[in-house]
C-alpha cells in the first residue's frame, strides 16, 4: 500500500536570469515500510524534490504537480497544514549533522521541541521521551547525553541525534538526504543500520537521497535514478545493479568501484561531459549530449519512463541498454 | 602604480552601481555637495562673516536671503555652504589620518602573527574609548581648532580601519596566489605591496566611505561643544550652537544647518552601502 | 573556570592601573601650571608655594601618583581644585544621572535595534525591510544633538510636553524624574539603535540561511519559534559584542546629551573638569571610565557564555 504518491512533480525557480527548471515531471511512490533510494549527481534535483514535498523551498520556487500523503494533497496545501505534516508525518535527516543541529540548544531540547509542538508534551515529559529516543538510535548513556550540546558529540552521534529527532513523532515517511556523506566510512554503516532497524521496528518508510551507489546497494529496496531533474530509471535494487537499462545508470555504475570479489579488477570510467542545467524544458533526452548511444530521435523527443506509473523496472530511454553489465557503453 | 591586480573588474562594478538608483542619486548628491563646498567662496552670495544688524532673524524666503539670516544678520545660505566646506575638509582630513595610521597597522596585524595580538588588543581598547574624551583632552592641550578636531576624530577611527584591513589581509594571505609568491621567494613587504594592498583597496574604500560621514557628525558635535572650529569661522556645528540660544525666535537657523549635515552624511552612507553591495561577490541581492 | 576568572581579574587591574597612570602622568606633562590657575588674584611666589604644598604639587610626579593611588584604593579621590568639593561626593551626584540615562538608552537602543533588525531580515525584500533600512541609514546620518535641539524646540518650548532641561533625582520624585529623562533617553537611544539594527539584520540574515534553521522549519515549528528560539539566539552572540562596543559611543553621546538637556551628569562634569584643569576630577573621570570599560567587558563575556554553550563549556581551556 502506497504511503506517498508523487505525480508530475515539477519545480521551477525564478532567478535573475529567468526561470530555471530544476525538477521535471517526477513520479514516485513509497510503500509502507519500504526504503527507496534516489541516486544522482549533485545538482540533479534530488534534494529539491524532497524539500518540495512539505513546502520547505524558498518562495522563489514554483512547485506544481501532486504529492499525496495518506490521502492528503501536499502540493499547494496551506502553510498550517504543511506545518503539521513536517516533523510529524514527514521528517527529514540532513547531510551535515554539525550544522543542522542548533549549537546553542541541548540535544534533548531540540528533540523535545518536536514532541512539544506536535504532541503537546510538557517539558519534563518531552525530555523523558528524548532520553528514550536517544536510546532507540543507539546512543550510549542517553540520560547523560540528553543534556549535551551538539559540539560535545561526535559526528556519528550527532547524526543519530538527528535521526532521533526525525522519528520522535513516528513519521510515516523519513527523508534521509545524504545521511552518511559527511561521516567517516566506519560510522556510515552504523547509521544505515539504525535506519534499517527503525524501518523494522516502527514501519517507517524511508526515502534515501544519495549520490553514493554503495549506500543504495546497502539499504534500498527500490531505486530511482535521477538525472538533470528527471527520473531516468526505476528498478528494484538487484535489477538495477544487475541489468541497468538507462545509459546514464550504466555509466554511473561503471564510474563506481565495485565491492566484493571483483574489487579493484576493473578500471573506473567517467561519464564524459557535465550535467546540463535545465533552463527550459527541451523536447529531448537530457542525457543525449553525453550519451554514446544517442541517435537523432533522442534530440527531438523526450523519452518517458516505461512503463509509466507502475513500479516495475523501467527506463526513460529510446535505446535502452541491452547488453549485460560490464559490456555497457 | 602599474601593478596587476585582481580587484573585481571595474566595468562590472560600475555597471552594478549604475543599475542601483540609490547609488546614482547619492552619487549625484555627493558630487553636487563637493562642488558647492569647493566653490563656496565664489558661489556664496555673501561673505559668511558679513553682519547686517538691520536685518537680523529674517525668515527664509526673504528676497536676497533665500534661507534667512541669523542673530547677527549673517546670510544662512552662505554660512551653510561654507560650513559644508569645513565639514568635508574635516571629514577628509580625519579619514586620511585614520587611513595613514590604520592601514599599515591593519596589514601588519593581518600578515604578521606576532603583531596581531598587540595591535588587535590595542584596537579593541581604543574602540571602547570615548572619542569625545580624547577630543576634549586634545582641545585642552593644543587648543580647539579644525585641525585638532580632525586629528581627534581620525584617531578615533583608526580601530575600525585596522579591523577591516586586518580581516581582509587574513583572507588574502590564505589565497593561492599569495602562497605562490611566497614559494617564489618573494619578500613580505613586496607581497604586501604587490598583492595584499591592491586587493584590499575595495574594503578600505568602503570603510572610508562610511567613515567620512561619521567624521562629519563628529566635527559637528565638537564644534557645537566649542571644541572644534571656532567662531566666527562658519561651521555647521557652531551655527547650531549659536542657534540654540535663539531657536525659539528663529527656528530655521537651528533646523537648516542640521538638515545640511544630515543630507551630507546620508549621501555618503547610502553611497557606501551601495558600494559594498556592488562589491559583494554574492551580491545578486538587489 | 577559576583560572579564567583569575586571569581576567588580573588583566582588569592592570588595565585600570595603566589607564590611570598614563592619564596621571599625561596631565602633568601638559603646559600650564595648575598652581597658577588655583591662585586666582594672589600670584605672589609665597602664595603659589603654599598652594603647591597644600595640593602636594611640589613633590615628584611619582610620589604624587603613589599618594593618589593609595588614597583611591581607600576610596578617597581628593577634592576638586575648583570648588573644594570632595570628588567622591561629586561622583555621587553625577553618576546616578548618567547611569540612569545610559541604562535606559541602551535598553531602548537594544529593543529598537534588535527588533527592527530582526524584522528587516525576516521581511527581506518587502516594504518593512526598506523602511527599517532607511530609518537605520537616517539614524546613522542624523546629528543626534541636533535632533535633541529640535525636540526641545517643538516638544518642550512650543508645546511644553516635556521639560527642556534639568533633572530630578528618581528617589525624590519618580514621575518627574522620568518626565525629565524621556527626551534625553530617546535621543541617545535612537542614535545607538541604528548600529545595533544593522548588525542584527546582517547576523540574522546569516542565521536564517543556516542548516539548523532549515532543520527547525523541517520539524514543523511555527515561524515565531524558528526565528526566536533558533535564529535570533544565535545572532545575538554577535549583537552582544556590538552592544558592548557601544560603550565609547554611549559615553560620548551621554556627554553631548547632558550638555543639551542640561543634565548634571558625569559627561557635564567631565567637560567642565577638562576646561578648568581640575586634576583630581579628571583623574576620577578616567578611573571611572576605565572601571566601566572593564565592568562592561566582563558583563559581555558573561552574556556570551549564557547565550553560547560552546564558550561556557570550553571556557576553562581558554
Amino acid at each position: 500500500m502506497s504511503v506517498l504518491t508523487v505525480r508530475d512533480l515539477s519545480v521551477v525557480f525564478r532567478t535573475e536570469t529567468g526561470p530555471l527548471s530544476v525538477v521535471d515531471k517526477v513520479d514516485l511512490s513509497l510503500d509502507a515500510g519500504e526504503i527507496v533510494g534516489v541516486v544522482g549527481e549533485s545538482g540533479c534535483g534530488k534534494s529539491v524534490t524532497a524539500m518540495s514535498l512539505t513546502g520547505l523551498l524558498p518562495s522563489s520556487a514554483n512547485v506544481t504537480g501532486s504529492a499525496v500523503l495518506d490521502g492528503t494533497e501536499l502540493i499547494g496545501a496551506p502553510e498550517s497544514v504543511l506545518r503539521r505534516v513536517r516533523g510529524r508525518e514527514v521528517a527529514y535527516i540532513f547531510q551535515e549533522p554539525m550544522s543542522s543541529l542548533n549549537p546553542v540548544l541541548t540535544v534533548g531540547r531540540q528533540i523535545g521541541e518536536v514532541l512539544r509542538v506536535h504532541e503537546g508534551l510538557k517539558r519534563r515529559d518531552a525530555r523523558a521521551r528524548a532520553v528514550e529516543l536517544l536510546a532507540l538510535v543507539g546512543i550510549p548513556s542517553p540520560a547523560h547525553r540528553v543534556d549535551n550540546y551538539p559540539h560535545q558529540l561526535s559526528g556519528g552521534m550527532r547524526q543519530r541525534v538527528m535521526i532521533a529527532m526525525a522519528v520522535a513523532c513516528g513519521p510515516k515517511v523519513l527523508v534521509a538526504d545524504e545521511p552518511t556523506t559527511a561521516l567517516d566510512v566506519t560510522v556510515q554503516a552504523g547509521i544505515l543500520d539504525v535506519l534499517r532497524d527503525l524501518r523494522e521496528r516502527l514501519g517507517t518508510s524511508v526515502l534515501v537521497i544519495t549520490h553514493d551507489l554503495g549506500v543504495i546497494a546497502d539499504i534500498a529496496d527500490r531505486v530511482l535514478v535521477m538525472y538533470a531533474g528527471r527520473i531516468v530509471e526505476r528498478a528494484g535494487v538487484h535489477d538495477l545493479f544487475a541489468a541497468p537499462r538507462h545509459h546514464y545508470t550504466a555509466g554511473l555504475l561503471a564510474a563506481s568501484p565495485v565491492p566484493g570479489e571483483h574489487a579493484g579488477t576493473h578500471r573506473l570510467r567517467e561519464i564524459p561531459g557535465l550535467v546540463p542545467v535545465l533552463v527550459t524544458q527541451p523536447d529531448a533526452c537530457t542525457f543525449a549530449e553525453r550519451c554514446a548511444a544517442a541517435e537523432d530521435d533522442c534530440r527531438v523527443q523526450e523519452p518517458r519512463l516505461d512503463p509509466p506509473g507502475g513500479s516495475g523496472h523501467g527506463a526513460a530511454c529510446w535505446h535502452p541498454v541491452r547488453q549485460r553489465r560490464g559490456a555497457a557503453s | 602604480m602599474t601593478t596587476t591586480t585582481t580587484v573585481p573588474d571595474r566595468g562590472r562594478l560600475l555597471r552594478r552601481l549604475r543599475r542601483n538608483p540609490l547609488a546614482v542619486v547619492s552619487f549625484v548628491v555627493l558630487t553636487l555637495a563637493v562642488l558647492v563646498a569647493v566653490l563656496s567662496p565664489w558661489l556664496a552670495p555673501y561673505a559668511p562673516e558679513a553682519t547686517d544688524f538691520g536685518r537680523t532673524f529674517t525668515p527664509p524666503g526673504t528676497p536676497g536671503h533665500p534661507l534667512g539670516t541669523d542673530d547677527l544678520g549673517r546670510d544662512v545660505l552662505s554660512r551653510i555652504m561654507l560650513g559644508m566646506r569645513a565639514s568635508l575638509t574635516v571629514g577628509v582630513l580625519a579619514v586620511a589620518t585614520a587611513l595613514v595610521i590604520g592601514v599599515p597597522l591593519g596589514l601588519a596585524a593581518g600578515y604578521f602573527r606576532a603583531c596581531d595580538a598587540v595591535i588587535s588588543r590595542l584596537a579593541d581598547l581604543m574602540l571602547a574609548f570615548p572619542f569625545l574624551i580624547l577630543a576634549v583632552g586634545l582641545a585642552a592641550i593644543r587648543g580647539a581648532s579644525l585641525a585638532n578636531a580632525a586629528v581627534a576624530i581620525g584617531i578615533a577611527q583608526i580601530p575600525g580601519i585596522i579591523r577591516v584591513v586586518r580581516s581582509d589581509t587574513l583572507r588574502l594571505k590564505s589565497l593561492d596566489f599569495v602562497a605562490a609568491s611566497v614559494v617564489d621567494g618573494a619578500g613580505d613587504l613586496w607581497i604586501l605591496r604587490r598583492h595584499v594592498l591592491p586587493n584590499a583597496t575595495s574594503v578600505v574604500l568602503v570603510q572610508a566611505t562610511v567613515a567620512i560621514p561619521a567624521a562629519i557628525l563628529g566635527e559637528a558635535v565638537l564644534s557645537f561643544l566649542g571644541l572644534g572650529i571656532q567662531p566666527p569661522d562658519p561651521s555647521l556645528g557652531t551655527m547650531l550652537a549659536t542657534a540654540q540660544q535663539f531657536a525659539a525666535r528663529a527656528p530655521w537657523s537651528a533646523i537648516l544647518p542640521g538638515l545640511a549635515i544630515m543630507l551630507l552624511a546620508l549621501a555618503f552612507n547610502v553611497f557606501g552601502d551601495s558600494l559594498r553591495d556592488a562589491l559583494d561577490p554574492k551580491g545578486s541581492t538587489r | 573556570m577559576r583560572g579564567y576568572l583569575f586571569t581576567r581579574a588580573w588583566q582588569s587591574l592592570l588595565t585600570l592601573f595603566l589607564a590611570t597612570a598614563v592619564v596621571f602622568l599625561g596631565i602633568r606633562a601638559l603646559p600650564g601650571d595648575p598652581a597658577l590657575a588655583l591662585a586666582g588674584e594672589d600670584r605672589s611666589p609665597e602664595a603659589l608655594a603654599a598652594i603647591r604644598a597644600e595640593y602636594g604639587l611640589d613633590q615628584s610626579v611619582f610620589v604624587q601618583f603613589g599618594r593618589f593611588a593609595w588614597n583611591a584604593v581607600r576610596g578617597d579621590l581628593g577634592t576638586s581644585t575648583r570648588t573644594g568639593v570632595e570628588v567622591t561626593a561629586m561622583l555621587g551626584t553625577a553618576l546616578p544621572v548618567t547611569i540612569e540615562l545610559a541604562l535606559l538608552a541602551i535598553l531602548l537602543a537594544t529593543v529598537l535595534g534588535v527588533g527592527a533588525g530582526t524584522v528587516a531580515a525576516v521581511r527581506r525584500g518587502r516594504p518593512a525591510e526598506w523602511l527599517a533600512n532607511g530609518l537605520a541609514l537616517i539614524g546613522l546620518s542624523v546629528p543626534h544633538f541636533w535632533l535633541g535641539l529640535v525636540a526641545i524646540l517643538y516638544l518642550s518650548v512650543s508645546t511644553g510636553l516635556f521639560p527642556a532641561s534639568g533633572f530630578v533625582p528618581f528617589l525624590d520624585d519618580p514621575v518627574a524624574n522620568l518626565h525629565h529623562i524621556v527626551l534625553p533617553v530617546v535621543i541617545l537611544g535612537t542614535g545607538l539603535s541604528a548600529v545595533i539594527m544593522r548588525q542584527t539584520r546582517s547576523s540574522m540574515l546569516d542565521a536564517l540561511g543556516t542548516d539548523y534553521v532549515r532543520t527547525a522549519k523541517a520539524k514543523g515549528l511555527r515561524p515565531r519559534a524558528v526565528i526566536g528560539r533558533h535564529a535570533l539566539r544565535n545572532s545575538l552572540i554577535v549583537v552582544v559584542t556590538i552592544v558592548g562596543l557601544q560603550l565609547g559611543a554611549l559615553i560620548s553621546g551621554a556627554v553631548v546629551t547632558e550638555q543639551i538637556f542640561g543634565l548634571p551628569g558625569f559627561g557635564k562634569m567631565t567637560i567642565d573638569a577638562v576646561f578648568q584643569r581640575d586634576y583630581p576630577v579628571i583623574q576620577a573621570v578616567v578611573l571611572v571610565t576605565a572601571t566601566a570599560y572593564i565592568g562592561i567587558n566582563f558583563l559581555v563575556d558573561l552574556l556570551y557564555s549564557l547565550i553560547d554553550p560552546r564558550i561556557r563549556v570550553g571556557g576553562a581551556a581558554a
